[in-house]
Protein backbone atom coordinates (compact mmCIF):
# COMPACT_ATOMS: atom_id res chain seq x y z
CA UNK A 1 0.00 0.00 0.00
CA UNK A 2 1.28 3.23 -1.25
CA UNK A 3 -0.81 5.23 1.79
CA UNK A 4 2.19 8.53 0.81
CA UNK A 5 1.05 9.03 -2.95
CA UNK A 6 -3.33 9.06 -1.71
CA UNK A 7 -4.18 12.52 -1.89
CA UNK A 8 -6.34 13.57 0.83
CA UNK A 9 -9.31 15.48 -0.96
CA UNK A 10 -11.45 18.26 1.23
CA UNK A 11 -14.96 19.96 0.04
CA UNK A 12 -14.57 23.98 0.46
CA UNK A 13 -16.26 27.19 -0.17
CA UNK A 14 -14.63 30.29 -1.36
CA UNK A 15 -15.97 33.72 -1.73
CA UNK A 16 -13.78 35.03 -4.71
CA UNK A 17 -14.44 38.57 -6.13
CA UNK A 18 -17.52 38.39 -4.49
CA UNK A 19 -18.64 34.79 -6.28
CA UNK A 20 -19.34 31.93 -4.69
CA UNK A 21 -17.20 28.80 -5.27
CA UNK A 22 -17.68 25.16 -3.89
CA UNK A 23 -14.37 23.52 -4.54
CA UNK A 24 -12.84 19.71 -3.71
CA UNK A 25 -9.22 19.90 -2.95
CA UNK A 26 -6.23 18.23 -2.14
CA UNK A 27 -5.20 19.62 1.39
CA UNK A 28 -1.78 19.92 0.19
CA UNK A 29 -3.09 23.06 -2.16
CA UNK A 30 -2.72 26.55 -1.12
CA UNK A 31 -4.95 29.53 -2.12
CA UNK A 32 -2.24 30.28 -4.64
CA UNK A 33 -2.87 26.63 -6.28
CA UNK A 34 -6.42 26.95 -6.08
CA UNK A 35 -6.61 30.83 -7.50
CA UNK A 36 -4.84 29.81 -10.42
CA UNK A 37 -5.30 25.96 -11.22
CA UNK A 38 -9.11 25.44 -10.32
CA UNK A 39 -10.26 28.86 -10.85
CA UNK A 40 -8.22 29.87 -13.59
CA UNK A 41 -7.60 33.46 -11.88
CA UNK A 42 -3.57 33.51 -12.96
CA UNK A 43 -3.07 36.93 -11.67
CA UNK A 44 -2.03 35.92 -8.22
CA UNK A 45 1.74 34.82 -9.56
CA UNK A 46 4.13 32.01 -7.93
CA UNK A 47 7.75 33.51 -7.56
CA UNK A 48 8.94 31.66 -4.84
CA UNK A 49 6.34 29.78 -3.22
CA UNK A 50 8.20 30.75 0.13
CA UNK A 51 6.25 33.72 1.15
CA UNK A 52 9.40 35.51 0.30
CA UNK A 53 9.04 37.50 -2.87
CA UNK A 54 4.76 38.63 -2.15
CA UNK A 55 3.95 37.85 -6.06
CA UNK A 56 1.31 35.80 -4.59
CA UNK A 57 -0.26 38.83 -2.16
CA UNK A 58 -3.98 38.80 -1.58
CA UNK A 59 -6.41 40.23 0.21
CA UNK A 60 -8.11 37.45 2.75
CA UNK A 61 -11.24 38.99 5.55
CA UNK A 62 -9.34 42.22 3.09
CA UNK A 63 -5.99 41.61 5.02
CA UNK A 64 -2.93 40.92 2.13
CA UNK A 65 -1.27 37.52 2.54
CA UNK A 66 0.69 35.22 0.90
CA UNK A 67 -1.13 32.96 -1.12
CA UNK A 68 1.35 30.69 -1.55
CA UNK A 69 1.39 30.08 2.28
CA UNK A 70 -2.18 29.76 2.71
CA UNK A 71 -3.57 25.92 2.85
CA UNK A 72 -6.81 26.43 0.77
CA UNK A 73 -8.28 23.51 3.03
CA UNK A 74 -8.05 25.80 6.18
CA UNK A 75 -9.67 29.03 4.20
CA UNK A 76 -13.14 27.28 4.28
CA UNK A 77 -15.53 30.44 3.85
CA UNK A 78 -12.82 33.04 3.34
CA UNK A 79 -13.74 36.49 1.61
CA UNK A 80 -11.09 36.55 -1.18
CA UNK A 81 -10.07 39.27 -3.42
CA UNK A 82 -7.50 39.36 -6.01
CA UNK A 83 -5.43 41.25 -8.50
CA UNK A 84 -8.58 40.56 -11.21
CA UNK A 85 -11.68 41.95 -8.24
CA UNK A 86 -9.60 45.25 -7.38
CA UNK A 87 -11.28 47.02 -10.44
CA UNK A 88 -15.35 48.01 -9.85
CA UNK A 89 -17.34 48.55 -12.81
CA UNK A 90 -14.97 48.61 -15.11
CA UNK A 91 -12.97 51.26 -13.55
CA UNK A 92 -9.52 50.58 -12.16
CA UNK A 93 -8.46 51.09 -8.67
CA UNK A 94 -7.14 54.23 -7.39
CA UNK A 95 -4.18 52.04 -6.70
CA UNK A 96 -3.73 50.48 -10.28
CA UNK A 97 -4.16 53.50 -11.73
CA UNK A 98 -1.15 55.72 -9.96
CA UNK A 99 1.05 52.34 -10.64
CA UNK A 100 0.36 53.28 -14.76
CA UNK A 101 0.43 56.55 -13.99
CA UNK A 102 4.39 56.57 -12.39
CA UNK A 103 5.51 53.11 -14.15
CA UNK A 104 5.47 51.05 -11.28
CA UNK A 105 6.59 48.24 -13.27
CA UNK A 106 8.56 46.73 -15.75
CA UNK A 107 8.21 43.30 -16.68
CA UNK A 108 4.57 42.92 -14.38
CA UNK A 109 5.18 39.70 -12.51
CA UNK A 110 5.53 40.97 -9.32
CA UNK A 111 2.79 44.09 -9.97
CA UNK A 112 -0.24 41.67 -9.23
CA UNK A 113 1.47 40.85 -5.86
CA UNK A 114 2.45 44.74 -5.47
CA UNK A 115 -1.18 46.00 -6.03
CA UNK A 116 -2.97 43.96 -3.67
CA UNK A 117 -0.36 44.31 -1.04
CA UNK A 118 -0.58 48.05 -1.95
CA UNK A 119 -4.16 48.30 -1.41
CA UNK A 120 -3.97 46.30 2.17
CA UNK A 121 -1.68 48.47 3.20
CA UNK A 122 -3.15 51.37 2.70
CA UNK A 123 -6.10 49.94 4.72
CA UNK A 124 -3.53 49.00 7.44
CA UNK A 125 -2.14 52.73 7.56
CA UNK A 126 -5.88 53.91 7.56
CA UNK A 127 -6.19 52.11 11.12
CA UNK A 128 -3.24 53.60 12.17
CA UNK A 129 -1.02 50.22 12.41
CA UNK A 130 2.92 51.41 13.01
CA UNK A 131 5.53 49.73 11.24
CA UNK A 132 9.19 49.45 11.81
CA UNK A 133 9.60 52.77 10.13
CA UNK A 134 7.61 54.25 12.66
CA UNK A 135 9.90 56.05 15.16
CA UNK A 136 6.93 56.99 17.72
CA UNK A 137 4.75 54.45 18.31
CA UNK A 138 1.88 55.97 20.26
CA UNK A 139 1.28 58.34 17.41
CA UNK A 140 -0.64 57.15 14.00
CA UNK A 141 2.24 56.98 11.92
CA UNK A 142 2.64 59.47 8.35
CA UNK A 143 2.78 57.91 5.17
CA UNK A 144 6.44 59.09 3.44
CA UNK A 145 8.81 57.20 1.45
CA UNK A 146 10.18 55.66 4.40
CA UNK A 147 7.17 54.04 5.92
CA UNK A 148 5.84 53.18 2.13
CA UNK A 149 9.47 51.30 1.61
CA UNK A 150 9.08 49.27 4.67
CA UNK A 151 5.75 48.35 4.77
CA UNK A 152 6.41 47.23 0.69
CA UNK A 153 9.37 45.31 1.98
CA UNK A 154 7.50 42.03 1.63
CA UNK A 155 6.77 42.09 -2.42
CA UNK A 156 10.30 41.88 -4.32
CA UNK A 157 10.51 43.52 -7.74
CA UNK A 158 13.43 41.70 -9.70
CA UNK A 159 13.44 44.53 -12.54
CA UNK A 160 13.66 47.13 -9.61
CA UNK A 161 10.75 49.56 -10.77
CA UNK A 162 10.39 50.67 -7.10
CA UNK A 163 11.33 54.05 -7.87
CA UNK A 164 7.83 54.18 -9.54
CA UNK A 165 6.54 51.96 -6.70
CA UNK A 166 6.94 54.10 -4.38
CA UNK A 167 5.99 57.16 -6.03
CA UNK A 168 2.63 55.27 -6.82
CA UNK A 169 2.06 53.97 -3.61
CA UNK A 170 2.23 57.69 -2.77
CA UNK A 171 0.11 58.71 -4.89
CA UNK A 172 -2.55 56.22 -4.19
CA UNK A 173 -2.37 57.65 -0.74
CA UNK A 174 -2.48 61.09 -1.56
CA UNK A 175 -5.84 60.50 -3.38
CA UNK A 176 -7.39 58.75 -0.62
CA UNK A 177 -6.64 61.03 1.87
CA UNK A 178 -8.00 63.45 -0.52
CA UNK A 179 -10.96 61.28 -1.04
CA UNK A 180 -11.63 61.44 2.42
CA UNK A 181 -11.69 64.59 3.24
CA UNK B 1 4.34 17.72 -0.26
CA UNK B 2 2.97 14.15 1.53
CA UNK B 3 -0.50 14.24 1.57
CA UNK B 4 -2.02 15.18 5.19
CA UNK B 5 -5.37 15.27 6.84
CA UNK B 6 -6.77 18.19 8.04
CA UNK B 7 -8.98 19.22 10.94
CA UNK B 8 -10.01 21.65 12.92
CA UNK B 9 -9.72 21.53 16.85
CA UNK B 10 -13.11 22.38 18.87
CA UNK B 11 -11.28 22.54 22.14
CA UNK B 12 -8.20 22.49 23.92
CA UNK B 13 -8.93 19.01 25.02
CA UNK B 14 -10.14 18.10 21.49
CA UNK B 15 -6.73 19.35 20.23
CA UNK B 16 -4.74 17.55 22.83
CA UNK B 17 -6.70 14.24 22.08
CA UNK B 18 -5.89 14.86 18.23
CA UNK B 19 -2.48 15.52 18.88
CA UNK B 20 -1.51 12.77 20.88
CA UNK B 21 -3.59 10.82 17.77
CA UNK B 22 -0.31 11.78 15.97
CA UNK B 23 -1.68 15.19 14.38
CA UNK B 24 0.34 18.15 14.86
CA UNK B 25 -0.58 21.54 15.61
CA UNK B 26 -1.54 24.27 12.63
CA UNK B 27 -1.30 27.79 13.55
CA UNK B 28 -0.80 30.50 10.84
CA UNK B 29 1.30 28.04 8.40
CA UNK B 30 3.71 30.75 8.00
CA UNK B 31 7.01 28.74 8.67
CA UNK B 32 5.11 24.76 9.07
CA UNK B 33 3.78 25.06 5.98
CA UNK B 34 7.04 26.08 4.30
CA UNK B 35 8.68 23.50 6.45
CA UNK B 36 6.45 20.75 5.06
CA UNK B 37 6.99 21.88 1.59
CA UNK B 38 10.64 21.36 1.79
CA UNK B 39 10.48 17.95 3.00
CA UNK B 40 11.43 19.39 6.77
CA UNK B 41 8.15 18.42 8.51
CA UNK B 42 6.37 15.51 7.44
CA UNK B 43 3.47 15.21 9.12
CA UNK B 44 0.38 12.82 7.87
CA UNK B 45 -2.65 15.07 10.07
CA UNK B 46 -2.58 18.45 11.07
CA UNK B 47 -5.06 20.23 13.71
CA UNK B 48 -5.66 23.95 13.38
CA UNK B 49 -5.87 25.51 16.74
CA UNK B 50 -6.55 28.88 15.43
CA UNK B 51 -10.04 28.48 15.78
CA UNK B 52 -10.21 28.00 19.54
CA UNK B 53 -10.87 31.26 21.85
CA UNK B 54 -7.38 32.34 22.17
CA UNK B 55 -7.57 35.33 20.05
CA UNK B 56 -7.52 38.51 22.38
CA UNK B 57 -5.33 40.58 24.14
CA UNK B 58 -6.39 41.35 27.83
CA UNK B 59 -4.84 44.43 29.91
CA UNK B 60 -4.94 43.86 33.72
CA UNK B 61 -5.32 46.93 36.18
CA UNK B 62 -1.54 47.47 37.14
CA UNK B 63 -0.62 47.00 33.22
CA UNK B 64 0.33 43.86 32.72
CA UNK B 65 -0.29 41.51 29.11
CA UNK B 66 -2.39 38.38 28.87
CA UNK B 67 -1.86 37.54 25.00
CA UNK B 68 -3.91 35.03 23.71
CA UNK B 69 -1.65 32.42 21.84
CA UNK B 70 -3.90 33.01 18.60
CA UNK B 71 -3.54 36.75 18.41
CA UNK B 72 -1.82 38.19 14.60
CA UNK B 73 1.31 38.76 15.30
CA UNK B 74 0.09 42.39 12.88
CA UNK B 75 -2.52 42.79 15.63
CA UNK B 76 -0.34 42.41 18.47
CA UNK B 77 1.98 45.48 17.05
CA UNK B 78 -1.02 47.78 16.31
CA UNK B 79 -2.31 47.19 19.51
CA UNK B 80 -2.25 50.66 21.43
CA UNK B 81 -1.74 49.04 25.12
CA UNK B 82 0.86 47.44 23.75
CA UNK B 83 2.63 50.08 21.97
CA UNK B 84 1.87 52.42 25.14
CA UNK B 85 3.31 50.28 27.79
CA UNK B 86 5.61 47.85 25.80
CA UNK B 87 7.01 49.39 23.10
CA UNK B 88 9.65 47.18 22.90
CA UNK B 89 7.10 43.91 22.56
CA UNK B 90 5.11 46.14 19.32
CA UNK B 91 8.95 47.28 17.59
CA UNK B 92 10.05 43.83 18.36
CA UNK B 93 7.10 42.41 16.22
CA UNK B 94 7.38 45.25 13.53
CA UNK B 95 10.89 43.86 13.25
CA UNK B 96 10.17 40.65 11.98
CA UNK B 97 8.75 39.16 8.76
CA UNK B 98 6.81 41.35 6.51
CA UNK B 99 3.08 42.89 6.41
CA UNK B 100 2.11 39.69 4.80
CA UNK B 101 3.53 37.07 7.47
CA UNK B 102 2.44 39.27 10.15
CA UNK B 103 -1.07 39.31 9.17
CA UNK B 104 -1.27 35.51 9.12
CA UNK B 105 1.96 34.54 12.10
CA UNK B 106 -0.26 34.32 15.12
CA UNK B 107 1.44 34.90 18.78
CA UNK B 108 2.18 30.70 19.54
CA UNK B 109 3.48 30.23 16.18
CA UNK B 110 6.10 32.89 16.22
CA UNK B 111 7.30 31.86 19.59
CA UNK B 112 7.62 28.33 18.32
CA UNK B 113 8.85 28.78 14.58
CA UNK B 114 11.89 26.88 14.03
CA UNK B 115 15.43 28.44 13.12
CA UNK B 116 16.67 29.52 9.46
CA UNK B 117 20.05 27.16 9.34
CA UNK B 118 20.44 26.62 5.72
CA UNK B 119 21.18 22.99 6.67
CA UNK B 120 17.90 22.83 8.60
CA UNK B 121 16.40 23.44 6.01
CA UNK B 122 17.89 21.49 3.64
CA UNK B 123 16.20 18.30 4.13
CA UNK B 124 19.05 16.41 1.69
CA UNK B 125 21.47 18.03 4.36
CA UNK B 126 22.68 16.49 7.65
CA UNK B 127 21.21 18.40 10.50
CA UNK B 128 21.17 17.20 14.69
CA UNK B 129 18.25 19.40 14.83
CA UNK B 130 16.22 18.05 11.72
CA UNK B 131 17.78 14.20 12.17
CA UNK B 132 19.31 13.58 15.53
CA UNK B 133 23.02 12.24 15.13
CA UNK B 134 23.39 13.17 11.56
CA UNK B 135 25.62 15.66 12.07
CA UNK B 136 26.36 19.32 12.32
CA UNK B 137 27.94 20.77 8.34
CA UNK B 138 27.10 24.41 9.87
CA UNK B 139 30.26 24.47 12.29
CA UNK B 140 32.61 24.13 9.32
CA UNK B 141 30.63 25.14 6.95
CA UNK B 142 28.41 28.36 6.33
CA UNK B 143 27.74 29.92 9.73
CA UNK B 144 27.99 33.79 9.68
CA UNK B 145 24.82 34.02 10.87
CA UNK B 146 24.62 31.38 13.40
CA UNK B 147 25.16 31.09 17.04
CA UNK B 148 28.25 33.06 18.92
CA UNK B 149 26.65 32.10 23.00
CA UNK B 150 25.80 28.95 23.89
CA UNK B 151 25.92 26.25 21.43
CA UNK B 152 27.08 23.11 21.49
CA UNK B 153 29.32 20.75 19.09
CA UNK B 154 25.89 19.18 17.86
CA UNK B 155 24.25 22.76 17.34
CA UNK B 156 24.98 25.97 16.38
CA UNK B 157 21.62 27.05 15.51
CA UNK B 158 19.84 30.41 16.50
CA UNK B 159 16.39 31.20 17.36
CA UNK B 160 14.92 33.31 14.64
CA UNK B 161 12.36 35.29 17.11
CA UNK B 162 12.67 39.16 17.26
CA UNK B 163 9.13 38.69 19.44
CA UNK B 164 10.66 36.33 21.78
CA UNK B 165 14.14 38.39 22.76
CA UNK B 166 11.61 41.07 23.87
CA UNK B 167 9.54 39.11 25.99
CA UNK B 168 12.49 37.76 27.43
CA UNK B 169 13.56 40.82 28.19
CA UNK B 170 10.03 41.75 29.86
CA UNK B 171 10.23 38.91 31.96
CA UNK B 172 7.40 37.27 30.33
CA UNK B 173 5.57 33.80 31.15
CA UNK B 174 4.16 31.11 28.72
CA UNK B 175 0.55 29.51 29.66
CA UNK B 176 0.93 26.10 28.48
CA UNK B 177 -2.16 23.51 28.36
CA UNK B 178 -0.68 20.07 28.94
CA UNK B 179 -2.01 16.13 29.39
CA UNK B 180 -1.84 17.27 33.18
CA UNK B 181 -3.41 20.50 33.19
CA UNK B 182 -2.60 24.25 32.52
CA UNK B 183 1.00 25.50 33.45
CA UNK B 184 3.02 28.96 33.11
CA UNK B 185 6.04 28.99 32.22
CA UNK B 186 9.07 31.62 32.61
CA UNK B 187 10.17 31.93 29.08
CA UNK B 188 13.97 32.04 30.50
CA UNK B 189 12.75 27.71 31.14
CA UNK B 190 10.72 28.00 27.78
CA UNK B 191 13.40 27.77 25.60
CA UNK B 192 16.50 25.89 26.14
CA UNK B 193 20.27 25.72 24.88
CA UNK B 194 21.46 22.68 22.23
CA UNK B 195 23.22 21.05 24.45
CA UNK B 196 23.08 17.10 22.83
CA UNK B 197 19.61 17.20 21.97
CA UNK B 198 19.14 20.18 19.62
CA UNK B 199 16.21 18.20 18.21
CA UNK B 200 14.29 20.21 21.14
CA UNK B 201 14.09 23.47 20.49
CA UNK B 202 12.09 23.99 24.16
CA UNK B 203 11.00 22.24 26.98
CA UNK B 204 7.82 21.49 25.72
CA UNK B 205 6.35 18.18 26.08
CA UNK B 206 4.56 16.21 23.16
CA UNK B 207 0.98 17.68 23.10
CA UNK B 208 1.80 20.84 25.08
CA UNK B 209 -0.83 23.52 23.90
CA UNK B 210 0.40 27.04 23.89
CA UNK B 211 -2.27 29.25 25.23
CA UNK B 212 -1.09 33.02 25.72
CA UNK B 213 1.79 34.98 26.82
CA UNK B 214 1.52 36.90 29.98
CA UNK B 215 3.50 40.05 30.05
CA UNK B 216 4.18 41.55 33.64
CA UNK B 217 3.82 45.58 33.76
CA UNK B 218 6.66 47.39 32.70
CA UNK B 219 6.74 51.02 33.69
CA UNK B 220 10.23 52.29 32.28
CA UNK B 221 11.63 53.37 28.66
CA UNK B 222 11.80 50.21 25.74
CA UNK B 223 13.50 49.28 22.62
CA UNK B 224 14.04 46.86 20.27
CA UNK B 225 17.13 47.14 17.77
CA UNK B 226 17.61 44.55 15.07
CA UNK B 227 20.64 44.63 12.65
CA UNK B 228 20.33 42.44 9.35
CA UNK B 229 21.79 42.09 6.04
CA UNK B 230 19.13 44.64 4.45
CA UNK B 231 16.95 46.84 5.97
CA UNK B 232 13.86 44.98 6.02
CA UNK B 233 12.22 41.38 5.70
CA UNK B 234 15.56 39.93 6.93
CA UNK B 235 16.05 37.70 9.65
CA UNK B 236 18.75 39.59 12.74
CA UNK B 237 22.33 38.77 12.97
CA UNK B 238 22.25 40.51 15.97
CA UNK B 239 19.24 42.54 18.21
CA UNK B 240 18.39 43.75 21.25
CA UNK B 241 15.88 44.58 23.84
CA UNK B 242 16.27 47.02 26.50
CA UNK B 243 14.48 48.67 28.90
CA UNK B 244 16.30 51.28 31.30
CA UNK B 245 15.31 52.95 34.26
CA UNK B 246 17.29 55.96 35.09
CA UNK B 247 17.44 58.08 38.47
CA UNK B 248 19.75 60.69 39.05
CA UNK B 249 22.11 59.46 36.65
CA UNK B 250 22.43 56.13 37.66
CA UNK B 251 20.69 53.28 36.27
CA UNK B 252 17.99 51.73 38.41
CA UNK B 253 16.53 49.05 36.53
CA UNK B 254 17.54 47.33 33.71
CA UNK B 255 16.13 44.28 31.38
CA UNK B 256 18.52 43.57 28.21
CA UNK B 257 18.14 40.89 25.99
CA UNK B 258 19.95 39.79 22.55
CA UNK B 259 18.64 37.78 19.40
CA UNK B 260 20.42 36.11 16.80
CA UNK B 261 23.32 35.22 19.08
CA UNK B 262 21.99 31.92 19.96
CA UNK B 263 19.99 28.88 20.69
CA UNK B 264 17.32 31.09 22.37
CA UNK B 265 16.77 34.47 23.11
CA UNK B 266 19.29 35.38 25.11
CA UNK B 267 19.14 37.17 28.44
CA UNK B 268 22.09 39.48 29.55
CA UNK B 269 21.96 39.05 32.95
CA UNK B 270 26.12 40.11 33.50
CA UNK B 271 25.50 42.86 31.60
CA UNK B 272 22.32 44.14 33.87
CA UNK B 273 24.57 43.21 37.11
CA UNK B 274 27.12 45.32 35.58
CA UNK B 275 24.91 48.32 34.89
CA UNK B 276 22.74 48.59 37.65
CA UNK B 277 23.55 51.16 40.43
CA UNK B 278 26.28 52.74 38.07
CA UNK B 279 26.55 56.11 35.88
CA UNK B 280 24.96 56.41 32.52
CA UNK B 281 27.75 56.52 31.15
CA UNK B 282 29.20 54.75 27.46
CA UNK B 283 32.47 53.58 30.32
CA UNK B 284 29.66 51.61 32.05
CA UNK B 285 27.72 50.45 28.87
CA UNK B 286 30.90 49.05 27.72
CA UNK B 287 32.02 47.34 30.47
CA UNK B 288 28.70 45.96 30.66
CA UNK B 289 28.43 44.84 27.02
CA UNK B 290 32.13 43.24 27.73
CA UNK B 291 30.59 41.71 30.79
CA UNK B 292 28.19 39.56 28.62
CA UNK B 293 30.20 38.69 25.73
CA UNK B 294 32.61 37.75 27.67
CA UNK B 295 31.54 33.84 27.13
CA UNK B 296 31.38 34.52 23.78
CA UNK B 297 32.92 31.32 21.57
CA UNK B 298 32.37 32.35 17.80
CA UNK B 299 32.78 30.44 15.17
CA UNK B 300 35.69 30.40 11.84
CA UNK B 301 33.30 33.43 10.36
CA UNK B 302 30.94 35.12 12.91
CA UNK B 303 33.17 36.68 15.31
CA UNK B 304 32.26 40.13 14.11
CA UNK B 305 28.88 39.33 16.08
CA UNK B 306 30.70 39.63 18.64
CA UNK B 307 31.95 43.12 17.73
CA UNK B 308 27.71 43.83 16.37
CA UNK B 309 26.57 43.09 19.53
CA UNK B 310 28.65 44.91 21.70
CA UNK B 311 28.04 47.91 19.58
CA UNK B 312 24.24 47.54 19.75
CA UNK B 313 24.40 47.25 23.72
CA UNK B 314 26.52 50.65 23.87
CA UNK B 315 24.43 52.76 21.29
CA UNK B 316 21.15 51.22 22.45
CA UNK B 317 21.48 51.59 25.79
CA UNK B 318 22.89 55.70 25.02
CA UNK B 319 19.72 56.09 23.08
CA UNK B 320 17.66 54.77 25.76
CA UNK B 321 19.74 56.52 28.65
CA UNK B 322 19.46 59.87 26.69
CA UNK B 323 15.53 59.91 26.49
CA UNK B 324 15.25 59.63 30.10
Amino acid sequence: MDSEATPVKAEITLRVNGAEHRLDVDTRASLLDVLREDLGLTGSKKGCDHGQCGACTILVGGRRVNACLALAVAHDGAEIVTVEGLAEDGRLSPVQEAFIEHDGFQCGYCTPGQLCSATGMLDEAERGWPSAASEDLRVDPVLDDDEIRERMSGNLCRCGAYMGIVAAVREAAARREAAEA
Amino acid sequence: MRPFAYERATSAEDALRRHAEGAAYLGGGTNLVDLMRLGVELPSRLVDVTHLPYDQIQLDPNGGLLIGAAVSNSDLAADRTVREGHPVLAQAVLAGASGQIRNVATVGGNLLQRTRCSYFQDAAKPCNKRNPGSGCPAIEGEHHNLAILGHSEACVATHPSDMAVALAALDASVHVRGHAGERVVPIEDFYRLPGDAPERDTTLEPGDLVTAVEVPPLGMPSRYRKVRERASFAFALVSIAVALRVDGGVVRDVRLALGGVAHKPWRARRAEEALRGNPVTEEFFLRAAEAELEAAEPLRDNAYKVTLARNLIVRTLAELGEGT
